[in-house]
């Protein structure tokens, strides 16, 4: 199932949904869970529109960390795709994932750190990578498109092939500036 | 009607089990787990220890992933509460084999008994209506837990949940293990996936 070309080399430029939803795919993963952010536009559009993936969107983040636990118990990979102010809320059902060392990939986008107009979201920003590491999960950050396609295939095999706890952090820079 | 509950809670959970054939059970933490263990360990149970919350989701990724299969998520009514937005979450989701049951005493029960909100009026298979489950009911005799086993044995267009309204008391506490890699792996190797 795993790409054996280094993503390195595809140059994802502005396309990297597209790519990121390639290596998903290649993963086998099956279930994709979301609260939008308009950073992941795209790849919810992709994943929606894919009969062979079940797409779930939330009400609250923490329920794509008991999702993809069911999913994986049912012989399923999932991915939970959601912004860095989510993150706060995923935290107790994170235990879920920790003790039972269930494999959990997380895309999160990041806002609150780069040329943000909207205060309310530094806060979380601040708290989103150590709260993460206090919880027990291993944070990967990318900042341009091809580190971030790099580092997702990565982070996949982490998760799903070494049973391990994973978020993404993609830079707000990377997204660009929301428009107000 | 009585309002004031008189089902003993495990005999309505070891009804409701009785005959489960293929079904898998993930059960909310507090008496859930209990009561699901105390009518006999299975390969088949995912039991929560922690986690609040999330019972009914675990239940729906599985669901998902193993539609040929009956989920059953047994899990009580603090736990539910706390999880009230992803009843919304699976009403869109429809899974076809996915059935929530809810033991209701009204009470918080491994804190100290301290009243919930379902004896304050909230009633959870409304909300779960208002969610788009297709269906939903009350009981609160042994006769109706029977009843609702035969019904759920029958297959559904979609999600349902039912709250069995029990004596708030605690039993005997009957402890499955709580080393969920352990539970995990087990409950994978039930259904013929190998460990890591």
């Amino acid at each position: 199932m795993h790409n054996p070309h280094p993503t390195s080399e595809a140059h994802a430029g502005g396309d990297w949904p597209s790519e990121l939803y390639r290596i998903l795919k290649a993963a086998d993963v099956r279930q994709m869970s979301y609260v939008p952010d308009a950073g992941h536009s795209q790849l919810i559009r992709l994943f929606s529109a894919d009969r062979d993936v079940t797409t779930n969107v939330l009400t609250t983040e923490e329920e794509g960390i008991a999702i993809a636990a069911g999913a994986w118990l049912g012989g399923q990979r999932s991915v939970l795709l959601m912004q860095s102010s989510g993150v706060g809320n995923c935290i107790n059902m994170l235990s879920l994932s920790a003790i039972g060392r269930f494999p959990l990939l997380m895309l999160v986008t990041m806002r609150g750190e780069w040329a943000e107009f909207n205060p309310w979201q530094v806060p979380m920003s601040r708290a989103t990578q150590p709260s993460l590491e206090a919880i027990g999960l291993k944070v990967m950050r990318a900042e341009t498109p091809d580190d971030l396609v790099e580092t997702v295939e990565s982070a996949a095999a982490l998760a799903y092939q070494s049973d391990q706890q994973v978020a993404v952090l993609i830079g707000q820079r990377l997204i660009g500036k929301k428009k107000w | 009607m009585p309002m004031q509950a008189q089902l003993d809670r495990r005999a309505a959970v070891a009804a409701l089990l009785k005959n489960r054939k293929d079904t898998l059970v993930v059960s909310g933490l507090g008496s859930p787990t209990y009561d699901l263990h105390s009518v006999g360990d299975h390969n088949g149970n995912f039991y929560l220890w922690g986690a609040m919350g999330g019972a009914a989701l675990i239940g729906l990724g599985l669901a998902q992933a193993q539609p040929e299969k009956r989920v059953l998520a047994l899990t009580g009514d603090g736990e539910q509460l706390m999880g009230l937005g992803g009843l919304a979450t699976i009403g869109v989701a429809r899974p076809r084999n996915l059935d929530i049951a809810v033991i209701d005493n009204q009470h918080f029960g491994e804190t100290g008994m301290q009243a919930s909100h379902t004896g304050r009026g909230v009633d959870l298979t409304a909300i779960a209506t208002a969610c788009g489950f297709v269906a939903t009911g009350t009981v609160r005799t042994l006769e109706e837990v029977e009843r609702l086993t035969r019904q759920i044995a029958e297959p559904a267009d979609g999600p349902r949940l039912f709250v069995i309204k029990v004596l708030a008391e605690n039993p005997p506490r009957s402890l499955p293990s709580r080393d969920a890699v352990f539970i995990k792996n087990r409950f994978r190797a039930h259904l013929g996936f190998a460990a890591a």
